[in-house]
């Protein structure tokens, strides 16, 4: 094992380089690129075994990806935002083919308006596809992360492809502490690929991709993908326990942070959770019985064990990082659900938007949103709709915004036009 | 709108946020001067774009603009320049914008004849995302998603627009600009889709390939008797390897899309049979 300084794209890189994987087709794209560039020195270097093969994009990129993961070879990907999105059609295909493998996404909020900054929209609209998905808060997560969705994705009962997603910019270029095991360890936590399967292999030709016409038959192998989906909720346990007695780190399905006492939950994911733990911290300090509960596993949703964590607590608020437009936050309504049948559910469930395109928080939004568990004053129906973390002073940058469209804020004209400091 | 005859009467205020010494300032400015010597109203330009460095250029015209999506440059001009065949429309990005994400639309908007202006920069690098390979690098380039070299041929680009049916092609080169401004003129005025291919230095990520003092050397003008109406003769000069010919290399006069809509309804409407009777005939 080696400590190293990685940042979360290169934890991605080396996931991807331990897990010896064959293949990795690519295609650049901001935030994502510095991991397919890592890829392709050290396979030019003769470091790596696989083939790092730039596409066209990112469509064929996972075109090429899923007949090469039917080959039987372990594939690796990585993307992010517009490319995945671009790409989109190829996640069903490689899900309902059942192909195992692992693609990167780091996540960017997507056009229009284009920006380049992080929230979750893009990853989670994979959330239907048949997709596993881990979502990272560090470079060390990222890189364990890759390694134990392998280990899921190709076992014999799952058989599912799976995403691992981390913040751009955040966490994609952020130097982080990481221990990166050596290939020998790895090797006995994740052995070389064997599919019981390997449809494109030269054993025994088949086709592949057959229509299925048949509604019933279409509705039994769809279902057979939700059952192996949710194999993984039992075999997860295993997985990780056998990662923890080799690395001797331990991922949950859920981060249990400061919760024992905690009357109140905050619930989020990904890197921007890293903010909320040091806002739980100081909120701690004034005495308040608040944690935070992190979502580490977004499909399969982890129905019974978000129930065990938020059950009998006073207040749960969710925080998205992305917005359904025309409902609200995404995983706000899924915890919904999986709260609904309890009889000791939190009485307050609130749901707050924040982080879209990379948005900060706040002084005071933790302070706000306790305060709002704590005495809820809105009726039912008002607690069920979103509330859009948004300051005062960001309302004037927008007005400023304007001025400058309009053409009526003269300090800008003749320079780069952007808003001056208020 | 006021009168625009001067060149920084077609300025947006958006300062260009290209990397010193980039070849693309001097495409703007030749740009620009084509649409001053044209006349051009910046109320009947629409100046539409992909994802890239060359992409960022509508922010700086004053014009209509849309910076669209990577690779669509070509569909989203089309829609404009159909739904509002009175707009001059002109499409500005780079090599890997038009050539791999978006390479599927080249040949059908060539081939379809739309009467636009297609500006492809090629830098042969993808300079946005920071020195990947494109499909304009050439071949054994160290870029950094092939630090030893690249494995793939590199397209050309001007020669692919003929083979694809563009009935106007043209070379230029960023630093050339009075030639660039006389060629974007001709596209512009070139009824039907008009290619420019203009070679252009990545000052940041191919100051090898696109090394300006190279290319001097490499460039000649297209020879004064040649003729762009023989495709052969054109595509001989686009792809010849021992000089990059600068010029217009093909021009062939044939009805543009908004043409051929109008030829297909006067035909279809003078074998139009007339009330519902006919059609009701057909199924009985």
């Amino acid at each position: 094992m080696t400590r190293t300084m990685l940042t979360g794209n290169a934890a991605a890189a080396w996931g991807a380089r331990l897990a010896e994987v064959d293949y990795v087709p690519s295609f650049p794209i901001t935030p994502q690129t510095e991991i397919l560039e890592t890829l392709a020195g050290w396979s030019q270097l003769g470091e790596i075994p696989a083939r790092v093969v730039m596409m066209d994009s990112e469509h064929s990129m996972l075109a090429a990806a899923a007949t090469a993961a039917a080959t039987g070879v372990r594939v690796f990907t990585a993307t992010s935002s517009q490319g995945f999105l671009y790409g989109f059609e190829m996640l069903y295909a490689i899900a309902g083919l059942r192909l195992p493998l692992v693609l990167v996404n780091v996540s960017r909020a997507l056009a229009h308006p284009i920006t380049l900054e992080p929230d979750h929209n893009d990853v989670l609209s994979a959330r239907d596809t048949g997709f596993l998905q881990f979502h990272a808060e560090t470079s060390q997560e990222v890189l364990d992360s890759i390694l134990m969705a392998y280990r899921l994705a190709e076992h014999e009962k799952i058989l599912l492809p799976a995403i691992v997603n981390l913040d751009g910019f955040y966490l994609s270029f952020t130097r982080e502490a990481v221990e990166v095991p050596e290939p020998e360890e790895t090797k006995n936590f994740l052995p070389a690929f064997r599919p019981a399967y390997p449809l494109l292999s030269n054993r025994e030709p088949v086709a592949m991709g057959a229509a299925v016409l048949d509604p019933s038959l279409y509705s039994y192998f769809k279902h057979q993908m939700h059952n192996a989906a949710e194999n993984v909720l039992t075999i997860y346990p295993k997985i990780a326990g056998e990662f923890a007695e080799t690395f001797g780190r331990r991922h949950g399905i859920i981060e249990e942070f400061m919760l024992d006492d905690a009357d109140y939950v905050i619930v989020m994911t990904n890197s921007f959770a890293s903010m909320g733990k040091a806002e739980i911290k100081r909120l701690r300090q004034k005495g308040k019985k608040i944690g935070l509960a992190r979502l580490r596993m977004i499909r399969p949703f982890p129905h019974e064990e978000l129930q065990r964590v938020l059950r009998g607590r006073k207040g749960v608020a969710v925080v998205d990082q992305n917005i359904s437009v025309g409902k609200g936050g995404i995983l706000f309504g899924e915890i919904a659900s999986a709260l609904y049948p309890l009889a000791d559910r939190p009485p307050v469930l609130l749901s707050f938007i924040g982080g879209l395109g990379g948005r900060r928080f706040r002084p005071g939004e933790f302070d706000g949103m306790l305060a709002s568990m704590e005495n809820p004053t809105e009726s039912a129906a008002e607690t069920a709709r979103p509330h859009l973390l948004f300051t005062g002073e960001e309302c004037r940058q927008v007005g400023r915004f304007f001025a400058i469209a309009r053409g009526s804020d003269n300090t800008a004209h003749g320079s780069t036009r952007s808003p001056r400091a208020a | 709108m006021e009168e625009q005859d001067k060149f920084c009467d077609y300025l947006s205020g958006v300062n260009p946020v290209w990397c010193p010494g980039c070849g693309y300032y001097g495409i703007l400015g030749a740009l620009v001067e084509a649409f001053v010597d044209l006349k051009l109203p910046s109320k009947e330009l629409a100046l539409i774009s992909g994802i890239g460095c060359a992409s960022r250029l509508p922010y700086f015209v004053k014009s209509y603009g849309f910076h669209g999506i990577h690779g669509r440059a070509l569909p989203i001009a089309q829609g404009v320049k159909i739904a509002n065949p009175n707009l001059t429309v002109v499409t500005v990005g780079g090599d890997g914008d038009g050539l791999a994400i978006g390479g599927g639309h080249f040949p059908h908007v060539a081939r379809n004849n739309v009467d636009l202006t297609y500006i492809l920069f090629n830098n042969a690098i993808y300079g946005m995302t920071k020195g990947q390979f494109s499909p304009t690098t050439t071949l054994f380039s160290s870029t950094k998603t092939s630090p030893f070299g690249l494995t793939g041929e590199a397209l050309n680009p001007s020669a692919l627009a003929i083979v694809y049916g563009a009935s106007f092609v043209a070379r230029g080169f960023s630093v050339k600009k009075e030639q660039l401004k006389d060629l974007i003129m001709q596209g512009i005025r070139h009824p039907g889709f008009a290619f420019i291919e203009i070679l252009s230095s990545c000052s940041s990520f191919n100051t090898t390939d696109m090394n300006v003092a190279r290319l001097l050397k490499a460039i000649d003008t297209v020879p004064a008797d040649h003729d762009p109406e023989n495709p052969v003769e054109a595509l001989r000069l686009a792809g010849d390897e021992s000089k990059i010919h600068l010029g217009v290399l093909r021009r062939s006069s044939r009805p543009s899309l908004e043409d051929r809509f109008q030829e297909i309804e006067k035909k279809a409407q003078r074998g139009k049979s007339h009330g519902i009777d006919s059609l009701v005939r057909q199924f009985a």
